[in-house]
């Protein structure tokens, strides 16, 4: 192996040695899960004191978000040191101390269009978990065709009014904000008169209807805005340009679906987890379906890697985060039919837990843009092909 | 581990490369060795020789260049690319991977010629009609201070011209390396028609005479030189399926932007849009598994296994699936030999079998992931 250099052994040692001594034994149980993800926000309940102790202590460093600039809550980390934060965080089984909207789609997205006073105020309190985050953008008529949202913002001034209606809001009722997709003016081309906006949750106006899933849990909604007032300086970049906006934020959205870091099982072996079933892997071809994709999850999770250090030297593309997120979550799918298959009968039961996961990465194709959308975004943009 | 972006080295190598193979071996220098008859043109190996290329494995105090594993997979992939003829793997990658495990005099000079260019190696392994080196069953029986080689090994890749041989045999408590030339008294050599048009042959040992200077590395102890070099080979061969896929996905792009049918190119239809997409996605994962081993092996080459494994069966995958949608693309034309499609189809199908096709090395990779 090549060694580190110096600097970087240091930083190894030393977040070694933090992480010892302040990860609470209880957060070390192997990972994130669905179920115990610490989402923050204003109504967050702790699951435990050592879910709430752990935040806090990351929250002091800066290890919510590591690689955001210090500034805006995060730890200023490089890539190489980044790669070490995770590699130690794995090394002692241990959980991500926060997960949110916020710090996955629209962090990036402030961190790139905000102002410097947006970044300030916007970024710190998800660095913290105090503020959650949801995500407005689909609409019952714009899905794909995601530039055709209806949703308007009437300039008044000082300030927007809002009418309209998203669908699909995931966590719209336990979020304290939501940025949206607000058409501002109608009489543009669609692409160039949408605003991205962000908008208080508590805001009159705006509410929240729950929408049950094929996989029970309900945690999506409609979102209502009926005569919402929001500031007028609450849009991020210029306004009619939310576009831009917009199309940034899902390149992170889709990399972050794409299992970047955490997905494909957490690097957890296929064969391992299908093993400990009664009849593991005796049926030849549930053996070779789970070799193949086995085969399949390591090659996509070194391109994540390949990736993330392409990006780091300037070479990223954002239409390469279509390529992870339709490979990314085409193999998630694949991997829960071999779980289930695996599983038998035992997997059939609500309360087993293996059902809901499985019918819930149905959705991983769907969300963020589906599959036949990314391959669309690949047909054009990178290969060029007409039409 | 160095990071999984070609670095401007690399990038510089696979330029010159491209630039030098563009004009000297396309495609349709193999196709002109193959209505020639022939297998493999002595002068371009020549040419690669002298612009370094057969010595990239071999240390520099045995006049080589020693730019390891990831930069030799660079150039084997710009080699796939058109599907270059040349000994390059056999010699420069495993045979040369195999004499720098053992550090004596013999080894040195074989080593120095090879970087020059003035020997070519072939290795002698596959029995039966799939790759499994711990069946062979060539026997090298110990007679006085020697051996005596009797068998057969087949599907000997660059076998019917190379000067020398890398024999695998059976001896009395193991396995053994033999390095002997292809010219001795008993050897007899057969070549074998191969679809991709390239050197391959059947090699009968008949009482072959061997003693302990031919023994590469230690008696009954082959897999201390030849893992490494298995290795090697699997890696780099990888880089180079990979590049016949991209030869082939390149040539089916431009054909979707060219033909037009219904009034319309072809590549408007979505139906080949989206399948030439999936193809691309398939690509650069398959382009992650090959930079990585190439990496693996230069930094890491104890603990490379999962990762050359990893590379080779993926590459075969996504070759095979490139050559099969580019046929189908193409439509009949596709078909026709005057078209060059057909060329990487059989390529594609024959690196598939050398040195463990899929199914080997997806076990592999299972067989360390806890299967
Ligand atoms: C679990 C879940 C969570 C979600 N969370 C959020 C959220 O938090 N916020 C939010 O804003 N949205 C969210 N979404 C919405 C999601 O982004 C949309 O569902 C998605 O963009 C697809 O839109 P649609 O459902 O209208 O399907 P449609 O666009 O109606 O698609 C129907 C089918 O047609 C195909 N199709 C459409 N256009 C084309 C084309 N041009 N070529 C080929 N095929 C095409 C699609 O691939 C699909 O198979 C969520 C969705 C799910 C399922």
């Amino acid at each position: 192996m090549a060694r580190e250099t110096e600097d970087l052994a240091q930083f190894r040692a030393e977040l070694r040695s933090w992480m010892e001594e302040n990860c609470p034994q209880e957060m070390r149980d192997g990972g994130n899960t669905e179920g115990n993800i610490c989402w923050g926000g204003k109504n967050w309940k702790f699951q435990s004191e050592a879910q709430k102790t752990w935040l806090e202590r990351c929250v002091t460093k800066g290890y919510t978000v590591p690689t955001w600039p210090v500034a805006y809550g995060g730890a200023g980390l490089n890539r190489d040191q980044e790669k070490i934060f995770h590699e130690e965080l794995k090394r002692i089984n241990g959980r991500l101390p926060l997960q949110s909207f916020g710090i996955w789609m629209l962090g990036p997205a402030l961190l790139h269009f905000g102002t410097e006073e947006q970044k300030l105020h916007y970024l710190p309190p998800i660095a913290r978990g105090e503020i959650r985050w949801c995500q407005g953008y689909s609409e019952p008529g714009a899905g794909s065709d995601l530039a055709s949202v209806q949703t308007k913002g009437e300039d008044k001034g000082d300030h927007w009014v809002i009418n309209g209606q998203k669908v699909w809001t995931s966590y719209a009722d336990k979020a304290d904000w939501i940025f949206a997709l607000v058409r501002t003016d109608r009489d543009a081309p669609k692409h160039k008169g949408i605003s991205f906006i962000l908008i208080d949750m508590e805001t009159e106006g705006v509410s929240t209807r729950p929408i049950r899933l094929i996989s029970g849990a309900s945690p999506f909604c409609e979102t209502f805005f009926d005569d919402a007032v929001v500031p007028k300086e609450q849009v991020v970049g210029e306004i009619n340009r939310g576009w831009d906006v917009a199309k940034y934020l899902l390149t992170h959205e889709r990399t972050m679906i794409s299992g970047g870091g955490q997905g494909l099982g957490g690097g957890r072996s296929l064969g391992a987890v299908l093993s400990e079933e009664e009849h593991g892997l005796e049926d030849p071809v549930l053996r070779s379906d789970a070799m193949r994709a086995e085969v399949d999850a390591l090659a996509i999770s070194l391109t994540l890697e390949r990736y993330k250090d392409m990006a780091e030297a300037g070479q990223g593309t954002g239409n390469a985060s279509a390529m992870l997120k339709y490979m990314g979550t085409e193999l998630n799918k694949q991997r829960h039919e071999l779980i289930m298959a695996a599983g038998g009968s035992d997997a059939l039961e609500w309360d087993d837990g293996r059902a809901p996961n499985w019918l819930r990465t149905k959705a991983n194709s769907i969300e963020g843009g589906t599959s036949e959308v990314m391959l669309g975004i690949i047909s054009k943009r990178v290969l060029g092909l007409p039409g | 581990m160095a990071k999984l972006v070609k670095s401007e080295e690399e990038v510089m190598l696979a330029d010159a490369a491209r630039g030098f193979l563009d004009g000297a071996a396309p495609v349709a220098h193999l196709r002109g060795l193959r209505d020639a008859g022939k297998t493999h043109d002595p002068s371009l190996w020549k040419e690669m020789a002298d612009m370094g290329w057969a010595g990239i494995l071999v240390p520099e105090d045995a006049g080589g260049s020693d730019m390891g594993y990831a930069a030799a997979a660079v150039l084997a992939e710009e080699m796939g690319k058109t599907l270059v003829s040349s000994p390059f793997l056999s010699t420069a990658v495993i045979a040369a991977t195999a004499l720098r495990q053992v550090a004596d005099d013999r080894a040195k000079d074989a080593l120095s010629k090879i970087a020059s260019g003035e020997i070519t190696y072939a290795l002698a392994i596959d029995e039966s009609n799939k790759f499994d080196p711990q069946a062979t069953d060539l026997k090298a029986e110990k007679v006085g201070n020697g051996f005596r080689l009797t068998g057969e090994k087949r599907f000997v890749v660059d076998g019917g011209l190379a000067d020398r041989l890398l024999v695998l045999a059976k001896t009395d408590a193991g396995l053994t390396l033999f390095d002997i030339p292809a010219d001795r008294a008993g050897v007899e050599r057969t070549p074998q028609s191969m679809i991709d048009s390239r050197d391959a042959a059947k090699v009968a040992f008949d009482g072959v005479e061997a003693n302990g200077e031919d023994v590469v590395g230690n008696v009954d102890d082959a897999m201390s030189v030849l893992k490494p070099a298995l290795e090697a080979g699997q890696a780099v061969l990888a880089a180079e399926v990979a590049g016949v896929a991209a030869g082939a996905f390149g040539m089916t792009v431009e054909y979707l932007k060219e033909r037009k049918q219904f009034g319309v190119q072809i590549g408007t239809f979505q139906a080949l849009q989206h399948r030439a997409a999936h193809l691309w996605c398939e690509t650069e994962v398959t382009a992650s598994a090959i930079l990585h081993a190439g990496r693996k092996l230069d930094e890491d080459p104890e603990n490379a296994t999962l990762a050359v494994s990893l590379a080779k069966a993926r590459a075969t995958a996504t070759a095979s699936l490139a050559v099969r949608e580019g046929v189908q693309m193409h439509g009949g034309i596709g078909m026709t030999d005057d078209f060059d499609m057909g060329f990487y189809m059989k390529r594609a199908r024959v690196t598939a079998e050398w040195l463990g096709d899929y199914g080997y090395h997806a076990a592999q990779v299972a067989k360390l992931r806890g299967f």
